[in-house]
């Protein structure tokens, strides 16, 4: 089944890290990305821009609205997402575990909708 | 679907019913384990036990009702899933169940037991933790959603809708039907045996066992203790919980006396406990002990133990039985767990020495609502002579009980204390 871990955590703490420590999580989903790959479980995978870097669409009434920002102001944001592709939804859930965002932030499982 | 002559009917109503009673849960878990879709097995099941009446009357009864019966439910299935035009994964699944038909109707194999898979994939933490017990019942059990729902307290259709959800939850979030992982397994285990504890609590909380639907979830939620103590003879916390259990229901006779009025458990003649099914609870916790594995249900039921050792000892091991909830109170965060230690510290140490050990919960707001805190307290203020507080005390203990025979009691209790 494919799965979507989805990303989320404090944006602001994250972008107000120390070099060091920005670093050191790139790294650490560097080698998450990397373990992945090599167990053949990896679909896809992407980093958002910072969700001040968002714009919202919604058409009411015929009529197209284009806000600056995200849809849903909250305390963590989406940061990125992974595609996986696993037996079932305890594999899924234990690379969710092992995704870095899992102990600073959040990581949301969603099997996805297959048509 | 003609109507089937009522002569012809019995044999085959009677043969299916008893298909269904011993092995519904066996059917279901091993069509939902092949297919994740707990709620088609159970549909294709019951369209094939209508099957079944049809034709069973009309031709006879198979040499093996269940394979008859599964072999039908899967073509259900199949045609299910070509209506919904579902996609390749379940048709192959449903390709792999008929080789293992086959060959269980080649080899007069027995049809794999998946009903342990099935109850781990229920409670899986995944799931919402309300609607684990509700879940097995139903579907290892067969209970109808109205039974259940009477049992725990919410209306029919609310547990109805939680259910259609929760199994929608196991067959589209890919939750497998399969033994944990070893490290994940007391963890897991520990939430099938809490959704077994908790249909078993709520048969208990019928202690006349006057309403049949719950007095029958407690025997139920037994026979799932056995049934996950035989699958996992290993795990020590499953032959804790079945003792428990037995250890609780042997003394269900006790617990009224003719006149239906509560017994509590000091006053209880040890000749109406059940012996056979103590003595059964013994030997499952030895067996346990021996594993050196300790854990809550083990402790707990080794607490029934020692009060029921007044059956030959004449008097209940008080001392065991502080020790033991201290060692409780480390494993698990219950207010319920506290007042019981202090019960104990009453009876090894006294009443004052009990009280003390009960103020120290004051400030758990869990308390104020919480009808057993109360009457302990009542009955510990009474033994010191604190009259006032103790009615106070179990003023609040009456407005909070619903059972009207412990009401009945506790207005006894306070009015003995007037007339002291």
């Amino acid at each position: 089944m494919k799965y979507m871990l989805l990303i989320y955590g404090n944006e602001a703490g994250m972008l107000a890290a120390s070099k060091e420590t920005a670093a050191q999580m790139l790294a650490a989903y560097g080698a998450y990305t990397e373990a992945m790959k090599k167990a053949g479980v990896h679909v896809g995978s992407n980093r958002l821009r910072p969700t001040e870097s968002g714009t919202t669409v919604r058409v009411a009434n015929g009529k197209t609205e284009v806000l600056d920002g995200p849809y849903a102001e909250t305390k963590e944001q989406l940061g990125g997402y992974y595609m996986i592709e696993v037996p079932d939804l305890d594999a899924a859930l234990s690379w969710a575990a092992r995704c870095p965002a899992a102990s600073h932030g959040a990581v949301e499982v969603r099997p996805l909708w297959v048509m | 679907m003609s109507p089937i002559p009522p002569e012809n009917d019995q044999p085959a109503r009677a043969a299916a019913e008893a298909v269904a009673r011993r092995s519904y849960g066996k059917l279901v878990a091993f069509l939902a384990a092949r297919t994740r879709d707990v709620a088609g097995a159970e549909d294709a099941l019951a369209e094939a036990f209508a099957a079944a009446l049809v034709d069973w009357p009309a031709s006879q009864i198979p040499a093996s009702p269940e394979a008859w019966l599964l072999a039908v439910a899967r073509r259900k299935m199949i045609d299910a899933a070509r209506r919904r035009r579902s996609h390749e994964d379940a048709a192959g699944h449903l390709r792999l169940m008929q080789e293992e038909l086959e060959a269980v109707a080649a080899s007069q194999m027995q049809i794999p037991d998946d009903r342990l898979l099935l109850m781990f994939a229920c409670a899986h933490p995944a799931i919402d933790p309300a609607i684990r017990a509700p879940m097995i019942l139903q579907t290892v059990l067969g209970f109808d959603a109205a039974t259940i729902a009477s049992a725990f307290l919410v209306s029919p259709a609310t547990m109805g809708q939680r259910l259609v959800r929760a199994k929608a939850k196991i067959r589209q979030a890919g939750i497998p039907f399969r033994l944990p992982e070893r490290a994940d397994l007391s963890e897991r285990l520990a939430a099938v045996l809490g959704a077994i504890y908790a249909a078993f609590s709520e048969g208990w909380s019928d202690p006349a066992g006057t309403e049949f639907r719950r007095r029958n979830l407690a025997e139920e939620a037994i026979w799932l203790g056995r049934l996950v103590a035989s699958l996992l003879p290993q795990e020590p916390e499953a032959l804790g919980l079945l003792a428990l259990m037995l250890h609780a229901e042997a003394r269900r006779g006790a617990r009224r006396n003719p006149q239906g009025e509560y017994v509590p458990l000091a006053d209880q003649d040890p000749k109406l406990w059940s012996s056979p099914m103590i003595e059964e609870a013994e030997t499952l916790l030895f067996r346990a002990s021996r594993m050196d594995a300790i854990g809550r249900y083990q402790l707990e039921a080794a607490v029934q133990s020692a009060h029921v050792v007044r059956r030959l000892t004449g008097k209940t091991d008080w001392a065991a039985i502080e020790r033991l909830y201290d060692a409780l109170s480390g494993i698990i965060d219950s207010p319920v767990v506290a007042i019981n230690r202090a019960i104990a510290i009453a009876q090894t140490r006294g009443p004052a020495a009990g009280l003390a050990a009960l103020d120290a919960l004051a400030a758990d707001a869990r308390l104020a609502e919480y009808q057993p805190y109360w009457a302990a307290r009542a009955g510990l203020l009474a033994r010191t002579g604190m009259r006032e507080a103790a009615e106070e005390a179990y003023e609040r203990a009456i407005g909070l009980e619903a059972d009207p025979a412990v009401r009945d009691f506790l207005q006894q209790r306070r009015a003995q204390l007037c007339r002291q």
